[in-house]
């Protein structure tokens, strides 16, 4: 029941991430971005299967758990997930400051310093 | 280490390794310790950049050289695996060192060797300390990963760090352009990775482990019931986006030309190899089936992508542009070997990998030392260098006959390779695209020759003798070595990619080399 709501969240999370990533503006493509790590950090908290108070604590006396227990490894790939996505963001967070400061625009249309719209064509002829 | 019993009188053997690791099987995780504490020393050196080049050069030396007896030891004895944090694998992460992976491994080594050669004299005081040696050593802890692990979690973690290491290289400098190439790289590569990570997580709900060699051995039972093929498609998109595969190659042509050349030739050489790496591993050891189903749309994909490529690098005039669109052409003749499947097929990609990341960042410092001789990028402008650098003009033309796939550089073989390997499997079609491709490169690297060193210059001018610097000549030549060596004399290199397709051809047998009981849980 509880993997139905969370799968249709994180379907929202894809639509909304989707939508923003395809904007032209900086600023909404980083939002994009962020929703789109929040995505698949979800779904991979859903898919590792979802289970209510179940510590996954052997008793001492025994080899393994008594019932089933939480998962602990989807949560351990999630936080790896967190880190990275999160010091990507702060990265990307300065790197879009800096290009909005010295290319002088947030429009991704206009950011064509790289790739100029002008360049001539090579020579034809030998 | 203890005996099997513990302390508590519990036997641990069934889920620990109890043995000491043999002292050789150790070497397996130098290509990658070593850079991380390499780059961790140097950040620690950061105000004294001089220190930085002799360094890093040395790590990466040692580098090579452990690669190298890793390449000897698998090659002659075959392959293992060696599981670290003593959790017997599928649950501690496994490095398995297989003839594909340590063969590209050591010739990112090489590239990497190289290129740290050739920015101590093109990287000024002021980009060491902003860490250029350091981000070089990261990004090489990154790729060796990549290629050594034997976790597919891992492999995405591997990817972040080489992608986190590649975000540092690209903007040292801090050029408008720089910021505008970047960008667009950051974010896309970004996508791709998240895609990776999504597809790992709904991998491990289905399959419950991360272990490649564990999922492969599932992968027969969960296949009637379980979306695999969905799995393996999402796969191809993230790792055909990383690797620059039409139509999702345009951060490529966008940043790579932007950084300093000689990060231009590491990212060339390496980064998009990681991306068809990873495809050859998930599509062939982890989803074969899949990955067979998958095949018609991998076959177009890799057409367009090498006339795409070929086609944008016939438009350009900036030279370092040109060498980006060549890099996404090479993509596509891998892919096409991808396609075919087959041994032959499957060895021609692996070589042409090999021959790609060697050939790209040898381009790439050709471009650097062209601009030095010449003064500029520009075709328009560009003359005379014939006269003037004779010997880069020979390097050149055996470059542009390389990437060309013309004899005597390394693109030969693996061309010959994939076109038999097409024709024997009825896609005519497939090999006449390659056979397309290569005559556009040979226009369009030929152009240059013709343009930059035959012709004299627009204004007749003769152009100045100026001495180009020796280590950077010099590594030009280091690498020029091994493609020269590959075209003339290709049967040890080539008998490894045989046997790195055999190997992929064969799963069971890496399953059985990681989990020699069968598979756990």
């Amino acid at each position: 029941m509880i993997e139905t709501a969370l799968s249709i969240l994180v379907g929202i999370f894809f639509a909304v991430a989707v939508y923003l990533l395809l904007s032209k503006h900086t600023i909404r493509i980083m939002l994009g971005v962020v929703v789109l790590g929040n995505a698949a950090n979800l779904s991979i908290f859903t898919a590792g299967r979802l289970t209510r108070e179940v510590p996954p604590v052997i008793p001492p006396d025994l080899y393994v758990p008594e019932i089933a227990t939480a998962n602990p490894l989807p949560q351990a790939l999630v936080l790896t997930a967190i880190v990275i996505s999160f010091s990507l963001f702060a990265f990307l967070l300065v790197l879009a400051w800096r290009a909005y400061q010295d290319l002088d625009t947030d429009n991704t249309e206009e950011m064509r310093i790289a790739e100029p719209k002008a360049d001539p064509l090579p020579p034809l002829s030998y | 280490m203890e005996s099997a019993s513990n302390p508590y009188g519990v036997d641990i053997s069934q889920a620990m390794i109890v043995e000491r690791v043999a002292l050789a099987d150790w070497l397996l995780v130098f290509p990658v310790a070593l850079p991380l504490l390499a780059a961790a020393i140097l950040v620690m050196l950061r105000s004294r950049p001089r220190l930085h080049a002799p360094i890093a050069i040395a790590v990466i030396g040692i580098v090579l050289v452990s690669n190298v007896a890793l390449l000897s030891r698998v090659f002659d004895e075959g392959p293992f695996a060696m599981t670290m944090g003593r959790w017997l694998p599928p649950f501690g992460i496994t490095f398995v060192a297989d003839i594909l992976g340590v063969l590209l491994a050591t010739t990112a080594a090489l590239v990497a060797l190289v290129c740290a050669l050739f920015g101590s004299t093109s990287i000024d005081l002021t980009g060491r300390r902003y860490g250029f040696y350091p981000f070089v050593l990261l990004l090489m802890t990154g790729v060796g990963g990549s290629f050594l692990t034997g976790d597919i979690f891992n492999l995405y973690v591997w990817f972040e760090v080489f992608l986190i290491s590649s975000f540092g290289l690209l903007i040292l400098g801090s050029e408008r352009a720089q910021l505008d190439g970047a960008f667009k790289y950051a974010i896309l590569n970004l996508v791709a990775t998240t895609l990776f990570l999504i597809a790992t997580g709904l991998l491990y709900g289905v399959f419950g482990t991360l272990n490649m060699a564990d999922i492969a051995l599932k992968a027969d039972d969960l296949r009637d019931e379980a979306p695999l093929t969905m799995l393996a498609t999402l796969y191809l998109v993230a790792f055909g986006m990383k690797a620059a595969a039409f139509p999702l190659h345009f951060w490529l042509p966008a940043s790579y030309h932007t950084p300093r050349l000689v990060v231009g030739a590491l990212f060339g050489g390496l980064l998009t190899k990681v991306g068809i790496y990873a495809l050859l591993r998930t599509l062939y050891l982890l989803f074969p089936e899949e990955g067979g189903t998958l095949s018609g749309v991998i076959a177009v994909v890799a057409v367009l992508t090498m006339i795409f490529g070929v086609v944008g690098a016939l438009a350009q005039t900036d030279i370092r542009r040109i060498m980006g669109f060549i890099v996404i052409s090479g993509i596509g003749i891998m892919m096409a070997g991808l396609a075919l499947g087959d041994r032959t097929g499957l060895a021609g990609t692996v070589l042409y990998a090999v021959h790609s990341m060697l050939v790209m960042a040898a381009l790439y410092l050709l471009v650097a030392l062209m601009r030095r001789a010449g003064g500029t990028y520009s075709l328009l402008e560009l003359g005379g260098l014939y006269r003037s650098h004779p010997l880069l003009a020979a390097i050149a033309l055996l470059l542009v006959l390389s990437a060309a796939g013309l004899p005597p550089g390394s693109g030969l073989w693996p061309k010959v390779m994939l076109v038999k390997s097409a024709l024997d499997g009825d896609a005519g079609w497939l090999a006449f695209a390659i056979l397309l491709s290569g005559l556009l490169t040979t226009l369009a690297l030929g152009r240059v020759f013709a343009l930059a060193f035959w012709r004299p210059r627009a204004d007749g001018a003769a152009v100045p003798a100026t001495p180009l610097d020796r280590s950077g000549l010099f590594a030009l030549v280091l690498i020029v070595m091994p493609i020269l060596w590959i075209g003339l004399y290709p049967e040890p290199v080539l008998a490894m990619a045989d046997a790195a397709a055999a190997s992929l051809l064969d799963p069971a047998s890496y399953s059985l080399l990681v989990l020699p009981a069968g598979g756990g849980s």
